[in-house]
């Protein structure tokens, strides 16, 4: 009973009932929904489809998670995810051969995003929102100007097998999105990072008069979640083999911040949860998956998530489920002690 | 006086996961009387107050209002039965004006809009009745803590009700606002009204009670009238212990004033900050507790500050164990081995949500730095050692620190920074809003520590805990420091002289 109850408070109950249930719903209306195939060594099936597209939106939501839990928010991911595709595809253009430079591009755009985000905030003190502002408006004419405004295609091949490829049957995309999420959970609870960007979340004030740096863990939030969206716009340059700098990541930023309230943490900084937000990203994507298999007219299937968004986070509220239980809780016991001490004077 | 309680409670009982709150517990407030409520930490004073006015249910017992059986589902319905209750922490607006934050939730009306007159005029009278005479119309963030708190008194007594509860409401005021406050209830007195106070410091209860109800581990120990209840069988009824103030007054001979001999671990020569704190001198030795008199505002908290790199100095120059140093931030002041326990605990100190154990390493890890992480192993005995040590109450040491009293909350931050292993503790206010066993607790805890070699710098609003654990005192008045006594010197009617300005 204690432990059913440790299990019904845990912070990961809710999101992950809410992807059971979708889940659940595929299965309900084709049988098949969770079997595999085993196709030219590689697997295929919906549930491989899933993972696979929702490897770059996990992957930002989990920089966006730590950013989230510091009291801030960047809303420039999407631009950066641009940024990190065109300066990848400017260099394959040139030369075909060299992966490595590209890949170090990239990231490099990444880094010098969060770093330019993490300066305004933790440094010069703007609020995140607007900090970030900047660079989602500016990121995306800095990406057209990498490609000078075309869509650049990309063919070589070692970049490609990134998005598209496959490592022992399963998606490369899938094993970065892997590799990612285990090497941020590590950083976060094998050093103190977790703890500190969990304080400064609850009580930025207090966490400075304890002697913490707390600008520069700000600062580096920033910048984890920058590189976090490079990967991801390697990811999706690779996977549509080109470099688009008006549309690549566009509104990613919110899939993100969606998937990280999903997830359970917090918008107010603090508590936070990485599994969560995995789970949340996981939800966003099978759910758009559900609404085209079900047969939900593409002209509202926006309507459909958004509903079903508005639902979950609903129920994932303590407050709304107290509210809803309550009527249900008199109806299955209606003596309740109110009753026998009396009503409040009018 | 009248023969009826208009407020009877009998045979509460309230229990919270794992803690018998309250416990058959009876109480009557009569009208036109002020009753106090004494009792330790974790006595279940503020548990009774939450359970009168609905902020959670009792599970037994019965609560009378004027005769009628009643049970508060929320603190609303409290007040529309007329029970005013101003709460422990301000519960006030901070980004509201003053007048708002007075009015809220009842603005005067004029043709459909709010009558911005008509507030700020009220306003105006309300906190002259309390001699506070501020601009009403800013907000209520950019007035000190002091004002904030004569701001809640002001909306509680400001509204008409039968029954007025004041949950430790001068915590941060000084002589002359507790004076004025209660030139305004003993007003509200003779008017009939019912005051229920709860406080801990023992002056201001026999100044103002005409009753007391003294509680004690979560029962009612008695009731008393004021008149026939001596001090000391008061704290020996709030402890349980015989004696107590034997003890306490051995403390006050037992003070070893011994000057250290040892040089300063920290000199500051004309340290200060423009528009904070005109330039300061002050020597601190290992071992020697140094206390910063004055009242509020006098510039003791800013000094303290400036000690703690939380403000940078802007002239001056300071010295930590002979080498001179800039502190630029607190990071840099816990590196020299400076710790701080600041004066606001709940906005400053505590991370709420954080446990006991993550609260009391989290200076200690700061300073390892984010990569070396202390292992959890570890982390646990820490926290667990300094519980015992401390004599922390709480069932584990998992608990959120959000959820602990008052005192133990600051036993936790004591514990934090002792984990550090400081070589100066500055202490701002340790004790407030704390019970008289926890404080002495408290200051026994940091006798000992000092007579290990630590220095300490020490201040509070309650002049005789400074006078009596002091070595040295340096006096502050606006802002500026305006002398330094010590040895034989030290007695409160000279601190006092001094902070009025008076020559020594």
């Amino acid at each position: 009973m204690k432990r059913l109850h440790a299990l019904a408070r845990h912070q990961l109950l809710w999101p992950a009932l809410t992807l059971i249930l979708l889940i659940l719903l595929d299965v309900a209306h084709r049988a098949s929904f969770l079997s595999l195939t085993i196709l030219d060594g590689h697997l295929f099936g919906a549930p491989i489809d899933i993972l696979n597209r929702a490897a770059p939106l996990v992957i930002v939501s989990l920089g966006m998670t730590l950013v989230i839990a510091t009291r801030g928010i960047d809303i420039s991911v999407g631009a950066t995810v641009a940024m990190a595709g065109a300066a990848a595809a400017v260099i394959l253009e040139a030369d075909p051969s060299r992966v490595g430079m590209a890949l170090g591009a990239a990231l490099a755009v990444g880094l010098l995003a969060g770093m330019w985000n993490g300066l305004l905030v933790a440094f010069v003190g703007m609020q995140p929102i607007i900090a970030t502002l900047i660079l989602m408006v500016a990121g995306r004419g800095v990406a057209q100007l990498l490609t000078g405004g075309q869509i650049i295609p990309i063919g070589a091949e070692g970049y490609l097998r990134l998005g598209d490829g496959y490592l022992a049957m399963v998606p490369c995309s899938v094993w970065i999105a892997l590799v990612v999420s285990v090497v941020l959970t590590l950083l976060v609870n094998r050093t103190a990072l977790g703890l500190f960007v969990r304080a400064i979340g609850i009580n930025p004030v207090a966490t400075r008069l304890v002697g913490l740096r707390s600008s520069a863990i700000v600062f580096g939030v920033y910048v984890i979640c920058g590189l976090m969206a490079a990967v991801a716009g390697i990811i999706i340059s690779s996977n549509v083999r080109s470099a688009d700098g008006n549309n690549a990541g566009l509104l990613l930023e919110l899939d993100a911040i969606l998937a990280v309230t999903l997830g359970g943490t917090s918008l107010l900084g603090g508590r936070f949860s990485l599994g969560g937000t995995v789970l949340g990203a996981l939800i966003i994507q099978t759910l758009t998956y559900t609404t085209y298999s079900i047969g939900v007219p593409p002209e509202a299937t926006l309507v459909v998530k958004a509903v079903v968004v508005i639902v979950v986070s609903v129920i994932q509220s303590e407050a709304a489920r107290a509210m809803l239980l309550k009527p249900m809780k008199n109806l299955f016991s209606p003596a309740r002690q109110r009753a026998s001490t009396g009503t409040s004077t009018s | 006086m009248s023969d009826l309680p208009i407020l009877e409670m009998t045979g509460i009982d309230k229990t919270f996961p794992g803690v018998k709150a309250l416990q058959q517990v009876d109480f009557r407030l009569f009208p036109g009387e002020i009753h106090t409520l004494m009792g330790q930490n974790g006595a279940g004073k503020s548990t009774l107050i939450n359970v009168l006015t609905g902020v959670f249910p009792h599970d037994l017992g019965e609560i009378r209002l004027a005769g009628r059986p009643v049970s508060f589902a929320a603190p609303l319905e409290a007040e529309a039965a007329g029970i005013q209750t101003l709460y422990q922490e301000v519960n006030l607006c901070p980004n509201l004006s003053v007048a708002e934050n007075i009015f809220a939730g009842r603005h005067p009306k004029k043709r459909g809009t709010i009558d911005w007159k008509a507030i700020n005029t009220k306003t105006r009278e309300a906190l002259a009745a309390l001699d506070l005479f501020v601009d009403v119309t800013r907000s209520l963030d950019s007035y000190p803590i002091a004002v904030q708190q004569m701001v809640a008194i002001a909306r509680a007594v400001s509204v008409d009700a039968s029954v007025l509860i004041l949950d430790e409401p001068t915590s941060s005021l000084d002589d002359g606002e507790v004076a004025r406050l209660f030139a305004v209830l003993r007003r509200l007195r003779e008017a009939g009204m019912a005051i229920l106070f709860v406080t801990h410091f023992l002056e201001q209860t026999y100044a103002v009670s005409d009753r007391i109800t003294v509680m004690r581990n979560g029962t009612r120990e008695g009731e008393y009238l004021a008149k026939d209840l001596p001090v000391d069988v008061l704290v020996a009824k709030m402890t349980g212990r015989e004696g107590a103030n034997e003890a306490l007054k051995a403390d006050a001979s037992d003070a070893a004033r011994s000057a250290s001999a040892a040089a300063p671990f920290l000199s500051m020569q004309g340290v200060g900050r423009r528009g904070l704190m005109s330039p300061v001198d002050l020597d601190v030795c290992p071992g020697q507790i140094v206390g910063l008199a004055g009242l509020l505002g006098s510039g003791r908290t800013e000094t303290a500050r400036l000690v703690f790199g939380a403000e940078r100095a802007d002239t001056g120059t300071m010295r930590i164990d002979g080498h001179s140093v800039k502190l630029a931030s607190p990071r840099d002041a816990v590196r020299h081995g400076i710790a701080c326990c600041p004066e606001d605990r709940k906005k400053e100190g505590i991370v709420a949500a954080l446990s006991i154990r993550e609260n009391i390493i989290l200076a200690l890890q700061a300073r390892r730095g984010w990569w070396r992480l202390l292992s959890y192993a570890r982390q646990r005995k820490m926290a667990e050692q300094y519980i015992a040590q401390l004599g922390i109450k709480a069932h584990d040491a998992e608990q959120p620190i959000g959820l602990l009293s008052g005192g133990n909350q600051q036993k936790v931050l004591l514990a934090r920074w002792l984990a550090t292993e400081p070589k100066l503790l500055i202490l701002d206010e340790p004790t407030r809003g704390i019970d008289v066993a926890a404080k002495f607790e408290i200051m026994d805890r940091v006798r000992s520590l000092c007579a290990k070699g630590l220095a300490i710098l020490f201040i509070s609003s309650e002049m005789s805990e400074v006078v009596r654990v002091s070595h040295k005192i340096a006096v502050l008045r606006d802002r500026r420091k305006v002398a330094e006594i010590a040895g034989e010197h030290l007695s409160e009617d000279q601190v006092y002289q001094l902070i009025a300005g008076g020559q020594s």
